[in-house]
C-alpha cells in the first residue's frame, strides 16, 4: 500500500472536515488505491457527490469534482456519463444523501445500469447537520431526532439496490481495508451500475449518542454485526439472524444503458449491420 | 438559391427543432402537460442527430441530469409546466450559482399546485424570476409565435452559453399547443454561439470562476483536461469554497453584474405604433396576439395605442419601455394572472403614469374586447 496518495489529492485543501474517529478518510484511501490499480487517466475521472460530510469528499479529490445539492449526485452524475460515456464517474454519497432525499433517483439509477459507481459512506447518522435519525438508524438506536430510540426500521442499502436492478452490489467494513480495496475494485470495474455500501463509524454523533465508544469499540461492534459472505453456506440461520453479509452480495450481467444508446443511434441512423 | 423549408407546426413541436438548430444533443425530462410533446418529439429527433434523450424519474432529477450533461460539454434542456417547473427550483439555482449553461422550457398552465393543466396562463412569471432561493441572476424569454418559439429557442441556447446560465423560455399553453406556419431560417442563417472556453498557455493556472471584462468565466468541460471543482456554496475564483466576508460579496455582485454588463445582448423586443401612442398596452406571449388586435380597434375608434412587447421579460427592458410610454397618458397590462408582470412595469414608470390590469384566470384567453374597453375607457 505504500503509493503516494498526494497524486490524487489535492493537498492545499488539506485538513480536512471529518472529526478525529472517523471513518471516512479510510474509503477515500481505498478509493485512490482502486483507481491507481485500475491505472485510470487522471482526467477521465469525475468524482460527484451531494451533501453532507462524506459529499466533501470530491473537494480533496484532484479529478473533475462536482459538489452538488442533497440526494442529486446521481442525476448530475447520470448527465455526466450519458452525455460523455468516456468519463469514469463515481458518486460518493451518506446514507440520508443516497436513501432518503436521493432515494428516488437510487432506485432509478439501479435500474438504468448505468456504468456508474456509487459509493455510500453508511454510518447511519445525519453527521453534518447534528447527529439527526437517518434510513439506516437501526432500530432503537439514538439520534437528536429520535431521543427515544428509533421505532422505525432501517433500509438495507445493498438489498435494496438488488430489488432495484444494480449489477454490482457489495458491503465493506472500513475496519478491513484490505478487502474494501477489492470491493472497491471490482465495482468500478463492473461495466454497469455498482453500489458499494461502506460501514463507516461517526463517533461524534452516533457513537456518543448511542454510548458505543470510541472509534475502534464502534469497528468492532460493526464486524460483531457482520459475517463473510463466503462463509454464509457454513453458517446457520441461527448464527446469521440480525447481522450483516460482508463482500461482494450480488453480480450479474446486464445491457449498460449508454450502450444500448449507442446502438439505438446507430439502429435509428440506418447505420446498423 | 436553396428553397426555404416552411412547415405547420405547434409551438412545442418548434421548440424541439430549435434546440437541435441550436446545437442542443441532450434532453432529460419527465411528462407533464401542456410540455410533453417536447420531450416526446426530442425522443424520436436526438438519436437522428447523434444526441441523447433519457426520461428521469422526476423533475428533481431532470433538472440535475441536463447540468450534469452540461458539464460534459453537451448542450442540454428539459421542458415542464408549473409543478414540475417548482420542483427544479432548487438545482436552477445551482446552475445560476455554479454558472452551468442550459435551457428549462416551462409551458406555462394554471395554478397554484395542479390547478388547471390542459388551460393556457401566465401565472409563473413571477417565480420564472424569483423561483430559486437567494439573490440570483435571470434570464427569461417569452415567445409569441410558433416562428419566434424556434427563434427563441435558439436564443435561449445562445444567451445560456454566452452568460453561463440556465435560460428559461416560458411560454403558455396557448402558443406550444398553437399551429402555425413556419418558414425555417435557412442553414447558415442561424447564429450559434458556444461557450467561451479557457485558452491557457503551457504552464498557466486555470480559474474556472475568474472573469474577465464580460464577467463572464471562460468554462472548460470535465474531461478536458482542466480538472476543476464545482460547488453550490460560496467559491473563490478557484472554484473552492469560501467564507471570506469580500469574495462572497464580490462573488454574489458578480452573478447580478453579469447580466447587466450584457444587457443589451439579452434584451429583445417588439414596438407596435408606439411612436404616437397615448394609450400603451405592455403585453407578452399569447396575451400580446389578442392585444395586437385590440389597439388596431382601438385606432379605427381615433385613439392613438401603441403596445410594447417585451420578448425578454427578465432582464427588464426598461429603457425601451419608457422610450415607447413617453408619450403615453396611461399603460394598460393584460396578463393571465392576478396581476405579476404589471409589478415591473410599475417600478419601471415609477408613478409617473398610471398602470391598469387587465387580469383573467378562468383558463381562457383574454378577449381583444376586453382590452378595447380597457384602452378606451378611464
Amino acid at each position: 500500500m505504500g503509493m503516494d496518495y498526494f497524486q490524487y489529492l489535492r493537498g492545499d485543501k488539506m485538513p480536512h472536515i471529518w472529526c478525529p474517529g472517523c471513518g471516512h478518510g479510510t474509503i477515500v484511501k481505498s478509493i485512490l488505491r482502486a483507481i491507481k490499480k485500475l491505472e485510470w487517466d487522471q482526467n477521465d475521472v469525475v468524482v460527484v457527490s451531494g451533501i453532507g460530510c462524506s459529499s466533501r469528499t470530491p473537494g480533496y479529490l484532484d479529478f473533475n469534482t462536482l459538489h452538488t445539492t442533497h440526494g442529486r449526485s446521481l442525476a448530475f452524475g447520470t448527465g455526466i456519463k450519458v452525455a460523455n460515456p468516456k468519463l469514469h464517474v463515481i458518486a460518493v454519497a451518506g446514507d440520508g444523501d443516497a436513501l432518503a432525499i436521493g432515494g428516488n433517483h437510487f432506485i432509478h439509477t439501479c435500474r438504468r445500469n448505468i456504468d456508474m459507481t456509487l459509493i455510500v459512506y453508511n454510518n447511519n447518522i445525519y453527521g453534518m447537520t447534528g447527529g439527526q435519525a437517518s434510513p439506516t438508524t437501526f432500530k432503537g438506536a439514538k439520534g437528536t431526532t429520535a431521543p427515544y430510540g428509533a421505532i422505525e426500521d432501517p433500509f438495507d442499502v445493498c438489498n435494496l439496490a438488488i430489488a432495484s436492478g444494480a449489477t454490482y452490489v457489495a458491503r465493506a467494513l472500513d475496519l478491513d481495508a484490505v478487502a474494501m480495496d477489492r470491493l472497491i475494485v471490482g465495482a468500478l470495474k463492473n461495466k454497469g451500475f455498482s453500489v458499494v455500501d461502506a460501514w463507516t463509524q461517526c463517533t461524534t454523533y452516533f457513537g456518543r449518542q448511542n454510548k458505543w465508544g470510541s472509534a475502534s469499540d464502534m469497528m468492532d461492534r460493526y464486524k460483531d454485526m457482520s459475517y463473510n459472505v463466503r462463509l454464509a453456506a457454513k453458517m446457520s440461520d441461527e448464527d446469521k439472524a440480525g447481522k450483516f453479509p460482508v463482500g461482494v452480495l450480488h453480480q450479474v450481467e446486464r445491457q449498460e444503458f449508454s450502450e444500448q444508446y449507442e446502438a439505438l443511434i446507430q439502429r435509428v441512423q440506418g447505420r446498423e449491420d | 438559391m436553396a428553397e426555404k423549408i416552411v412547415k405547420f407546426l405547434s409551438g412545442n413541436e418548434a421548440c424541439a427543432e430549435g434546440a437541435i438548430a441550436a446545437g442542443c444533443r441532450f434532453f432529460g425530462g419527465y411528462p407533464i402537460s401542456p410540455s410533453s410533446e417536447i420531450a416526446e418529439i426530442m425522443s424520436r429527433r436526438l438519436p437522428q442527430v447523434g444526441g441523447r434523450f433519457i426520461q428521469m424519474e422526476d423533475e428533481l432529477a431532470s433538472i440535475a441530469v441536463i447540468l450534469g450533461a452540461s458539464l460534459a460539454g453537451s448542450k442540454s434542456m428539459t421542458a415542464t409546466s408549473g409543478p414540475g417547473f417548482s420542483l427544479m427550483q432548487e438545482n436552477i439555482g445551482f446552475g445560476m450559482m455554479a454558472e452551468i449553461p442550459t435551457v428549462v422550457v416551462n409551458v406555462m398552465r394554471g395554478g397554484p399546485s395542479t390547478g388547471n393543466p390542459t388551460g393556457p396562463s401566465q401565472s409563473d412569471v413571477m417565480q420564472t424570476r424569483w423561483g430559486t432561493h437567494g439573490d440570483h441572476p435571470a434570464v427569461v424569454l417569452s415567445p409569441a409565435t410558433v416562428r419566434e418559439v424556434f427563434d427563441m429557442t435558439v436564443a435561449a441556447f445562445n444567451l445560456s452559453e454566452l452568460v453561463r446560465i440556465p435560460v428559461i423560455l416560458a411560454m403558455d399553453e396557448i402558443i406550444g399547443h398553437m399551429r402555425e406556419k413556419i418558414e425555417f431560417p435557412a442553414p447558415g442563417e442561424l447564429k450559434v454561439i458556444d461557450r467561451k472556453k479557457p485558452n491557457l498557455k503551457p504552464g498557466e493556472t486555470y480559474y474556472p470562476y475568474e472573469a474577465g471584462e464580460d464577467l463572464v468565466p471562460a468554462m472548460a468541460n470535465f474531461g478536458e483536461g482542466y480538472r476543476y471543482h464545482v460547488t453550490g456554496l460560496n467559491h473563490d475564483r478557484t472554484g473552492f469554497p469560501t467564507g471570506n466576508p469580500d469574495l462572497l460579496e464580490s462573488g454574489n455582485r458578480r452573478l447580478m453584474e453579469k447580466i447587466v454588463k450584457n444587457h443589451d445582448k439579452l434584451i429583445q423586443y417588439e414596438s407596435v405604433h408606439t411612436d404616437d401612442a397615448e394609450v400603451l398596452v405592455v403585453a407578452f406571449g399569447s396575451t400580446s396576439r389578442s392585444a395586437r388586435r385590440a389597439i388596431e380597434d382601438a385606432r379605427k375608434q381615433g385613439v392613438k395605442a401603441g403596445m410594447f412587447r417585451p420578448i425578454t421579460l427578465f432582464p427588464q427592458p426598461g429603457e425601451a419601455l419608457l422610450k415607447a410610454a413617453s408619450k403615453a397618458r396611461k399603460i394598460v397590462v393584460p396578463e393571465m394572472n392576478l396581476g405579476q408582470y404589471i409589478l415591473e412595469i410599475q417600478r419601471i414608470v415609477g408613478g409617473k403614469l398610471p398602470v391598469t390590469g387587465v387580469n383573467l384566470v378562468n383558463g381562457e384567453p383574454i378577449q381583444p374586447s376586453r382590452i378595447l374597453q380597457a384602452i378606451v375607457g378611464d
